[in-house]
């Protein structure tokens, strides 16, 4: 046991707020339910645009701040007109993203201040399963690998075990490795 | 007429013997009920390879030590319910085998316990009917195919009793990993579904990896001291067998063995289980925490010696994320997912939404009402052998102030 006194870490994550709500939210499982919207709006082509602000959560109706506007389309190499990222590369976007609020979170909650986290994201993608060319080929990624630089003041041991418990509470993380069923209607 | 009593001690395993030996001590009137016979779990619910995974030396009840030749081995299930039966016999503990409890309620007075051969009225009542009752099986086990035959620890005997083909085992704690290798060298194809799991090695610098646990205090923490007591109670047993070559069985060894290691499984679709793509973290969370627990070890020991390491858990190049179970390929799941306990005969409103018991070191929330052999109930080691003789002697306390005020 070392009982020097170190300096408090600051990440810019609320922590105590987060664990009051789990505390509160043990004993209240009905305000736990969140409810995540977007509503997309097809342009032409293949270039689709999404808007994000309403949610529901704690029981009511929530907003964020402003409006998120989001373009998905395909690069020139699918002979598209490259209006924005294509709908696959959104979720390497929420994966790094997720896991590196994670990663300030638990570091926040060990003590632990970070200097820089840098993640790097790959997902490995056989197009033939998209264009019809080879049943055997699925349609998304094959694989996806991520690579986390982290300057901290930690040990190599400390930071792998950040990025590991990121993992584990990860809702995006989950929702790319674990099934999750999905209903899609025509109204 | 209710036979009358002081207090009634439900369940003769090493629990509730270890409870009447410190009643006895303190001339408490009771009776011990037991439903089968002595040590029951251990004659009836293991399969039969089975091995403790603690080591002779450390099989101690209260009073009653192991006295053979081989302090370092490993009992055998029939060896453990023998000196069980050995332990019972020598504290003379009033059992009474082959009477079920069929309910408990409370009354002004304490309690009346229901039991197939009549009623008995206590002032106090000790739950010792184990917390392993039955088997937890997820949810998805109710569709699987027909054609896949399903059998859980409780079921399982050995692997010559398994239906032909390929075995998966889901779940790689003791339970699983024990019998993934065991179904493996009887020549079986074997494919592990693993979540998250505890890792040790069986020996860490030439010492069985439990006397570190228990000499360096980790085993004593009390549950007052845990920094997170839900996820402390909820922990999995540790990946280890007792072998007399003190082999360890990780996840790197079943790999040796040809076991094909998948990740946790999350769901069936269509007769085919879909398992998560998360098994290389699941890995890295397991080496850590072994890492850390290592590294504690060192630090307690302060010789600044450190063992050898463990090399991490090797993934595999590819893991399957789905299994067809209409193939033929797969003719036995075995559940290694766990164990629950049964309360289904408790009229007492003391347990909780997930089926565990509410209670405080063992006081239960119902004056008078009192449990042992619990996950972490006083100390980390409470659900151990060795682990009932701090627990029982403070509850039994607990118990005789109680009896003494009303
Ligand atoms: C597979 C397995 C391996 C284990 N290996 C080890 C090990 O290596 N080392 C170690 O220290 N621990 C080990 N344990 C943990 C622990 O030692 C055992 O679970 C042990 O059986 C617990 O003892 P107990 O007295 O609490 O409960 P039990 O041994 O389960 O005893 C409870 C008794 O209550 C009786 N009972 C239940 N309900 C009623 C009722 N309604 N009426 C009357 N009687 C009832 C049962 O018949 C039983 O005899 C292992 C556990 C399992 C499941």
């Amino acid at each position: 046991m070392t009982t020097t006194e170190s300096p408090v870490a600051d990440n810019g994550v609320n922590v105590q707020a987060l664990l009051d709500a789990r505390e509160v939210l043990k004993g209240a499982p009905e305000a736990a339910q969140f409810t995540w919207r977007a509503t997309s709006q097809w342009q032409n082509g293949v270039h689709t645009q999404v808007k994000v602000q309403p949610f529901f959560g704690l029981g009511e109706e929530q907003s964020h701040a402003a409006e998120h506007v989001f373009d998905a389309d395909h690069p020139a190499v699918f002979a598209a007109e490259d209006n924005g990222i294509t709908p696959i590369e959104y979720l390497l976007v929420g994966l790094s993203s997720c896991l590196s609020a994670g990663v300030a979170s638990v570091a926040q909650n060990r003590g632990i201040q970070l200097r820089s986290v840098e993640a790097s994201v790959e997902g490995n993608h056989d197009i033939r399963g998209i264009l019809g060319a080879d049943s055997d080929v699925r349609n998304g990624f094959n694989d996806i690998k991520v690579t986390f630089k982290i300057d901290a003041d930690a040990s190599q041991q400390e930071i792998e075990a950040l990025v590991a418990q990121s993992q584990k509470r990860s809702a995006v993380f989950d929702a790319l490795t674990n099934p999750t069923d999905v209903t899609v209607e025509v109204v | 007429m209710s036979e009358v009593t002081s207090t009634v001690v439900i369940g003769a395993g090493h629990a509730g013997l270890a409870a009447s030996h410190f009643l006895t001590e303190r001339s408490i009137d009771h009776v011990v009920v037991e439903r089968g016979e002595v040590a029951n779990s251990w004659r009836r619910e293991r399969w039969e390879s089975l091995r403790l995974l603690t080591p002779n030396w450390l099989s101690r009840l209260p009073g009653h030590a192991y006295s053979g030749a081989d302090p370092d081995g490993y009992m055998s299930a029939t060896e453990v319910g023998d000196f069980i039966a050995d332990f019972a016999v020598g504290s003379q503990a009033p059992v009474r085998t082959g009477v079920t409890v069929t309910s408990v309620r409370r009354t002004e007075a304490g309690y009346d316990v229901a039991t197939d051969q009549g009623a008995i009225r206590a002032g106090s009542v000790v739950l010792a009917t184990g917390a392993c009752n039955r088997p937890s099986v997820p949810g998805l086990a109710a569709g699987l195919p027909a054609s896949v035959e399903q059998v859980t620890a409780f079921d399982y005997r050995s692997p010559d009793r398994l239906a032909e083909g390929g075995v998966l085992v889901v779940g790689a704690s003791a339970t699983g990993v024990q019998l993934a290798s065991e179904i493996r060298r009887s020549g079986r194809p074997v494919t592990l579904s693993v979540g998250e799991h505890t890792r040790m090695p069986r020996t860490y610098q030439g010492r069985d990896v439990l006397w570190w646990m228990e000499e360096s205090g980790i085993w004593g923490q009390r549950y007052d001291e845990v920094d997170d007591l839900v996820r402390a109670r909820r922990l999995p047993s540790p990946q280890l067998v007792g072998t007399p070559e003190r082999a360890t069985l990780d996840l790197n060894a079943l790999t040796d063995l040809g076991v094909d290691l998948v990740g946790r499984w999350s769901a069936l679709r269509d007769g085919t289980a879909l398992f998560s793509g998360g098994l290389r973290n699941v890995f890295a969370l397991a080496d850590l925490k072994q890492q850390r627990l290592l590294d504690g070890f060192d630090a307690w020991a302060a010789d600044g010696a450190t063992g050898e390491r463990p090399e991490p858990t090797r993934a595999p190049a590819t893991s399957r994320l789905q299994l067809d179970l209409t193939s033929g390929e797969i003719g036995t799941v075995v559940w290694a997912t766990g164990y629950r306990p049964d309360y289904s005969w408790l009229d007492v409103p003391v347990v909780d939404g997930k089926g565990q018991l509410r209670h405080d070191g063992g006081v239960v929330d119902s004056p008078g009402l009192y449990a042992l052999g619990l996950p972490v109930l006083r100390r980390r080691k409470s659900t151990f052998i060795h682990g009932i003789e701090d627990d029982a002697r403070e509850v039994v306390d607990h118990l005789a102030g109680w009896l003494g005020r009303s």
